[in-house]
């Protein structure tokens, strides 16, 4: 019985601290994509450009004011989750971010994003069938979960795009799929971007790729040399195309680009475009078993 | 230079000097429209509940906080993509009589053609500098179209040199997007030769 209330207590605690942090996740922006916008900024000198920098700082200053979502589009959650085997609430953490996700979305305030398919309406609530979206990844001999809260609003959704191409095409392929995608989605999806590109095998896990190639911090490099020579290549080539912050010109368009990639079949290439708007909402949490937490995206920031 | 503010109810006239690439801000209402309205409007030929005529539409699905009474703050507003509207926004801008469409990123052909023949702009707000835009809304006055939820719902705005509002199309169907998108796609050939030529993988 004692083990019952325990569980009970501790969701609820867990879900009271998940709230928290998704909300602080809708006003402040992780420390790399802040750090990036000021290093991109600075460099910048188009009339426009700056007017719109100069904007977006003072936006993100009141935000964290005022505490309110920095950008009205809070996305539809999702969650990254790398769970230890031995984790105490592995079995009720779905449900424990879908409540989170709920109660942050009433005292943030965050944006009604669920709308039920086919039949058509907004569950007011923000979740719904499906959302928020959560992945799963068990680590074995493990007590703790790490947790990326992502929100993934319209804007940087709607250039989402997966294909599979044949070796044939090669990594030029490549190459050009996630250029042309830059210059017509690209630039309405509130650039500067943060690319995510995945590789594999297929279009799903060439989609999950290129979305885990955005939870990756801003700067970091593929461990594969050829994969980080693509990756540098990438961020130079569609940062000379000049899209500039909101795709109205600038010395530079992406935050970066982050490629992951796991293996094919040998008569196909999977590969998948992803993109991060530049106000690029995603923080980790890590809980231990006794749900100490630990933030590692926003630095000093406490629940 | 001064802040070139437009106040509603907004003349053909006061848009005739303004080009593509200037700023302006603007003072007066501005009612957030987005998919659903445009649609129930042009597809669905279901009437506006709002007079739009000389006044600005905001492609924008804000956080509106609920203070009872039928009292609504604006707690987060910023723009949509507003691609999205381009099928239904000549159409729009002729039935309403709309002179300020504020957005996020391009139009197209047609919503060109809409703002030359009937004297419109499209403007971009800078997009995710929602509580910045939320300080220049002195009141939400109505809402319509509740049943659309929150994002999609008719806000009336009262708002106050809101700004930047940066002239996307301008009144002569000039298009500063499809300007810039010649160049990006020329840059974007000499690029991807570049890259290519350095990612043979394969072989």
């Amino acid at each position: 019985m004692n083990v019952i209330q325990d569980k009970t207590q501790q969701k609820e605690r867990m879900i009271e601290l998940m709230s928290k942090f998704i909300s602080i996740v809708s006003y402040k922006l992780p420390d790399d994509v802040e750090n990036k916008l000021k290093e991109l900024s600075e460099e910048e000198d188009n009339r426009l450009a700056k007017i719109i920098y100069k904007t977006m700082f003072e936006n993100q200053k009141l935000a964290s004011e005022l505490k309110r979502p920095s950008c009205q589009d809070t996305g539809v959650l999702q969650f990254f989750v790398k769970c230890g085997q031995h984790f105490p609430l592995i079995g009720q953490l779905d449900n424990i971010l879908r409540e989170s996700t709920f109660k942050s979305t009433k005292e943030t305030p965050l944006r009604h994003n669920s709308v039920e398919t086919f039949d058509e309406y907004n569950t007011g609530k923000n979740i719904g069938n499906g959302t928020p979206s959560i992945f799963w990844e068990i680590e074995e001999d493990s007590d703790k979960v790490e947790i990326y809260t992502y929100m993934a609003g319209g804007g940087c959704t709607l250039p989402g795009v997966a294909t599979v191409l044949m070796p044939g095409e090669g990594y030029e392929g490549v190459v050009k799929f996630v250029l042309d995608r830059m210059t017509s989605y690209g630039l309405n999806a509130c650039p500067p971007l943060l690319v995510g590109v995945g590789v594999g095998t297929s279009v799903e896990t060439a989609a999950l790729n290129s979305k885990l190639a955005l939870m990756r911090p801003v700067g970091s490099v593929n461990e594969n040399e050829n994969a980080a020579k693509m990756e540098k290549l990438l961020e130079d080539g569609i940062n000379a195309i000049g899209l500039g912050p909101q795709g109205l010109k600038g010395s530079k368009s992406v935050m970066g680009v982050n490629v992951v990639n796991t293996a094919r079949h040998p008569s196909t290439i999977g590969v998948a475009v992803n993109t991060g708007c530049w106000s690029h909402r995603r923080g980790k949490i890590t809980f231990d078993s006794n749900l100490n937490y630990e933030i590692s995206t926003h630095k000093g920031v406490t629940l | 230079m001064s802040k070139k503010v437009l106040t509603t109810p907004i003349k053909d006239e006061d848009l005739k000097d303004i080009k593509i690439g200037d700023i302006i801000y603007l003072t007066g209402t501005l009612v957030t429209c987005r998919d659903v309205a445009h649609r129930r409007l042009i597809e669905e030929k279901i009437p506006l509940p709002v007079d739009l005529k000389g006044k600005a539409i905001f492609h924008a699905g804000p956080i509106v906080r609920d203070l009872g009474n039928e009292k609504y703050e604006i707690v987060s507003i910023g723009p949509t993509t507003s691609m999205r509207m381009e099928k239904f926004e000549k159409e729009f801008i002729e039935e309403t009589g709309v002179k300020l469409v504020v957005g996020k990123g391009g139009m197209g052909k047609n919503t060109e053609e809409g703002c030359k023949k009937h004297k419109a702009l499209h403007l971009v707000f800078p997009a995710g500098n929602a509580v910045y835009a939320a300080t220049k809304v002195e009141e939400i006055k109505e809402v319509h179209w509740k049943d659309l939820g929150m994002p999609e719902s008719l806000w009336v705005c009262e708002v106050k040199e809101f700004g930047p509002l940066i002239v996307s199309i301008d009144a002569e169907g000039n298009n500063i997007f499809e300007e810039n998108k010649v160049e990006f796609n020329k840059k974007k050939e000499e690029q991807y030769k570049l890259i290519s030529e350095q990612v043979r993988f394969i072989k």
